[in-house]
């Protein structure tokens, strides 16, 4: 019988108290957040488009008659500029050379195999596909799926298992986190874009080995993405392989928001950081932002794609991925190539650098604290204040302009923010109407942290130097 | 610990201050033997008492003298990871036959035309003018990607008539879409069940289901399965010793056909057995939407349960619907709930508009056509009686079921000598006599245990001839292969 002195009891009471109220409360403040936000953000989201998400498209008016809960669509829309869609090479609406291809190939395919990749679902069109991205990509090989999310969450659990670890970045995508999850591996987080913790981390985990056991590591895999969706950063890949390959841990990069829309013929930010796709062990990327398509991809060396096309449970048990989206994807890749015999690519790839650099330095010039790294096509502005949400957002939506917010729990509590992603649809008086109407409602809500100041641009020039 | 220690410190200043401010008023002040004791002093010599304690109090960590540096650069230096993959034997580099044209009921592998038994195009709407129109209509208008998830511009009109086209065909109240039939069950469960919670599931469910439940980290106990019996005496014993489990949220998960064995769920006994222990029922309709009842409802119709009883059913939309994504369907607060929680719909591009329009098409097409079901349903008994005397074989499907599942009647021992088998007859059947069919093959991520078949996906479009051929050509090569063993 273990007996405990009173006042030990006493604190361990306390402690426990103390733990479950602040778990009580924070459930609590998260409540009360639901209930504001479903009052009174719920017209800031969701809003239905009745077009393709192109530079300008439909956004579908609703009405609500009982104070926000529940939105009816009308039938009238509003032709809005649009700062929200990740079209960022503009091939999300018809397509001079893409669509004719796309619908030629629904005549000969069809609009869905009915079966998986193993069994009946793969066809000269998906041999072709893959083909075509790991040429893209610059990997030997490459597998295709038919959603980006389930690429990460159905992936990371064949390559990682007990006895493995996984370390991601604290600012990782839902799906990877839950890859992870479902893999059953050891999951530890470092700081965002950070390679000095990176290098704590797996120091830290190498020298201490799996928990309790201490027996040493399986292997480790580092997982990070190419451009962070709610932040515009560019990954500090090059310091991060440095860290990796000092540790011989695996990388695995997500490129996501990066395939297509940065570096110089759009190989994404491998391209742009100059780093050699040799040194990523898996990269993977999806085709719903860039291409205009949906699905993703795994490229990397012959045996892991020959393991995976064995093995992962997306290849097996999935659908394959529907024939007029394959096709969308090769037709895209060829126009970015300039296979197409145009230089319509070329032009979209300058396009869109220039008119996230544009845009970006003159947000700044503003006054607008901006986050994220030059070239990068997102660039989130901070908010803070989750009141200013509706407010920014209505307000430049009735100047038929569409912007995207994000609000907890996507980001912290205290860091709001809107998100623009510039697109190589949008033309220069696009560019320059949103810009105006973004510092009108800007001033209106009082979200201009930083004076304005033209020469501050030059200050942000040095700190980030990407060519 | 320290860390909590030192949070419970810093909670005990500033409370003390807080007290201390507090005293500090000027009605506060007491003398005591003589002695005036101003509220901050008594405060503060509380708090010197509370923090010697804390430090009088030993750490839990035991004495531990930290690696040197020297010492986890050597640790470093010698660790050696595993490869990232196991060496690649033989059997990982099976490569599928690949398709030369759509993946209707007939179709073309190197050149020869086949007949397909591996699509799971049960009303034959592969290729069908109707869809194939209002595919190509979305196409020219909307483009082919949604560029972005249901949240953030990607809900499209289409989307939302697609949703309520599915609710009022189910008679639900609402419906959501997920842009890929893998990633609805794997969202939708872990939307509900959550850590601590029970919930009893077949052991014959796919990867999906197996994955969802893993994420949502609730309690699983798997029952024999499709064997109610095995079900019943796992609720009573889940709701019986355990008092706490009363106050737990209980999940039944099932699927109406299983895509690894063909069963199908008795939903009237489950719905009894949910009703008797008061559980709550996820099912998977993925392979009987546009397949069983008499106009294609699904289980529920199969069944003549109401499919309100059912809490939440979920579906894959690339089978009988012949496109992609998935959707879940329920009380609109099932839904509501989804909208805002489940992580494949809020953190993933929507689906592509075109789909939803396909989708949209099909069910049209389903009400219209009453007919592809009895055609399905003869097509479905025909083969199964076919395939009945396949020497060295057993069909391990319902009747009723578009999936005829074929066991080796003589266990190998292993499933990988078992598959070895089937796929030689598989090989087969497709070089010598154009039959397409394709076995259970099994990820090593996969934790079901039934044994391997061979799957025939039935359709209203296979003629006669093509069932008849089918089970002409499995007989001979089946007893061609097993003659070799
Ligand atoms: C980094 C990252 N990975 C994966 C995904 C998922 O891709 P998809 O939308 O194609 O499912 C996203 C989408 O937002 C993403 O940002």
């Amino acid at each position: 019988m273990i007996t405990i002195p009173y006042l030990t009891a006493l604190t361990t009471y306390f402690s426990y108290g103390l733990l479950f109220a602040f778990g009580q409360l924070r459930d609590f403040f998260r409540r009360i957040f639901d209930w504001w936000s479903q009052s009174n953000l719920q017209d800031c989201f969701n809003r239905p488009i009745s077009s393709p998400p192109d530079a300008w498209f439909d956004v579908v008016e609703r009405i609500s008659n009982d104070n926000n809960k529940t939105l009816k669509r009308t039938t009238r829309v509003n032709r809005c500029l649009n700062l929200g869609s990740y079209n960022y090479l503009g091939f999300a609406a018809a397509d001079e050379y893409c669509t004719p291809r796309v619908i030629e190939c629904l005549k000969k395919f069809s609009a869905s195999t009915c079966s998986t990749r193993i069994d009946g679902g793969t066809t000269t069109l998906h041999a072709e596909l893959e083909e075509c991205v790991a040429n893209f990509v610059g990997k030997p090989a490459a597998i295709v799926f038919g959603m980006g999310y389930v690429t990460n969450s159905a992936i990371l659990p064949v390559l990682m298992g007990k006895g493995s670890l996984i370390i991601s970045d604290s600012l990782n995508h839902n799906s990877i986190v839950n890859g992870a999850r479902g893999s059953g591996a050891t999951i530890r987080v470092f700081q965002h874009n950070t390679p000095s913790h990176l290098d704590k981390v797996l120091r830290e985990q190498i020298a201490d080995g799996q928990p309790r056991t201490h027996r040493p590591w399986k292997k480790i895999m580092v997982v990070v993405e190419g451009i962070y969706s709610m932040e515009g950063e560019l990954c500090k890949l090059p310091e991060i392989i440095s860290v990796c390959k000092k540790y011989k841990a695996y990388v695995y990069l997500d490129e996501a928001h990066s395939i297509g829309a940065v570096g110089k013929t759009g190989r994404g930010v491998c391209e742009l950081l100059g780093v050699d796709t040799a040194d990523v062990d898996i990269m993977m990327g999806t085709f719903t932002k860039s291409f205009g398509s949906c699905g993703g991809y795994i490229t990397g060396s012959k045996e892991l794609i020959q393991y995976l096309k064995y093995t992962c449970p997306a290849h097996l048990y999935a659908t394959s991925i529907s024939p007029p989206a394959a096709q969308q994807i090769i037709s895209s890749i060829k126009v970015v190539l300039g296979e197409d015999g145009s230089s319509r690519g070329a032009q979209k790839l300058a396009r869109i650098r220039e008119n996230s650099n544009f845009f970006r330095s003159e947000l700044q010039k503003m006054g607008f604290e901006v986050l994220g790294d030059n070239d990068s096509p997102v660039m989130p502005i901070m908010l803070y204040n989750p009141a200013k949400i509706p407010a920014f957002s209505r307000e430049c939506l009735k100047r038929s302009v569409a912007v995207v917010t994000v609000a907890f729990p996507a980001t912290p509590l205290l860091l709001a923010r809107a998100r623009i992603c510039i697109s190589a649809a949008h033309s220069r008086e696009d560019l320059v109407k949103a810009l105006e109407v973004l510092s009108t409602v800007g001033d209106m809500v009082g979200i201009k942290y930083f004076p304005a100041e033209p020469k501050k641009q030059q200050l942000e020039g040095d700190r980030v130097k990407l060519e | 610990m320290d860390a909590m220690l030192s949070s419970f410190e810093s909670m005990v200043k500033s409370a003390s201050d807080w007290v201390a401010f507090a005293l500090d008023a000027p009605s506060s002040r007491a003398v005591v033997f003589g002695v005036p004791i101003r509220g901050h002093l008594l405060v503060e010599g509380l708090l010197l008492v509370v923090i010697l304690f804390l430090l009088s109090q030993k750490s839990y960590k035991p004495p531990k003298r930290p690696l040197t540096k020297k010492e986890i650069d050597e640790l470093c230096d010698e660790w050696v990871p595993e490869p990232l993959i196991p060496a690649i034997t033989e059997e990982m580099k099976y490569e599928p036959p690949v398709l030369e044209s759509a993946a209707g009921t007939h179709t073309i592998i190197n050149g020869k035309e086949v007949v397909n038994f591996t699509s799971a195009n049960y009303l034959g709407l592969v290729g069908d003018e109707k869809l194939q129109d209002s595919c190509t209509k979305a196409l020219e208008k909307y483009g082919v990607g949604s560029c972005g998830p249901r949240g953030f511009y990607g809900t499209i009109d289409v989307h939302l008539d697609c949703e309520a086209r599915i609710a009022k065909f189910l008679g639900t109240s609402d419906s959501i879409l997920y842009s890929y039939g893998l990633s609805t069950m794997f969202s939708t469960i872990p939307a509900f069940c959550k850590k601590g919670d029970v919930v009893v599931v077949d052991e014959g469910v796919h990867w999906g289901i197996q994955n969802g439940l893993h994420l949502s980290r609730s309690t699983i106990i798997y029952f024999k399965h499709n064997d109610m019996k095995s079900l019943q005496s796992i609720l009573e014993n889940a709701t019986h010793d355990n008092k706490r489990a009363k106050k737990l949220r209980r999940y039944i998960v099932v699927e109406s056909v299983y895509q690894n064995s063909g069963q199908i769920a008795p939903l009237d006994e489950i719905i009894r057995l949910k009703e008797k222990y008061r559980f709550r029922v996820i099912l998977d309709e993925s392979n009987s939407i546009g397949v069983l009842g008499s106009t294609g409802r699904g289980l529920t119709e199969h069944c003549k349960v109401p499919i309100e009883k059912v809490d939440i059913v979920t579906a894959a939309m690339g089978h009988a619907l012949a496109t992609e994504g998935g959707f879940c369907t329920g009380s609109a607060r099932v839904i509501d709930h989804q909208r805002l929680s489940s992580s494949g719909y809020v953190f993933s591009a929507s689906l592509p508009p075109y789909l939803a329009s396909v989708a949209i098409t099909a069910v049209n097409v389903l009400e219209e056509n009453p007919n592809l079901i009895t055609k399905l349903k003869e097509n479905i008994v025909t083969l199964h009686k076919g395939l009945s005397d396949v020497e060295g074989l057993e069909i391990a499907s319902d009747p009723q079921s578009p999936i005829v599942f074929l066991r080796l009647k003589k266990s190998l021992g292993s499933f990988k000598a078992e598959l070895q088998v089937l796929e030689d007859i598989a090989n087969h059947v497709l070089k010598e006599y154009s039959i397409f069919i394709a076995t259970s093959k099994r990820s090593t991520a996969d934790k079901c245990k039934l044994p391997a078949g061979i799957r025939f996906y039935v359709s209203a479009a296979h003629t006669e001839s093509d069932l008849a051929k089918a089970c002409e050509s499995l007989k001979k090569a089946t007893a061609f292969v097993l003659a070799g063993q």
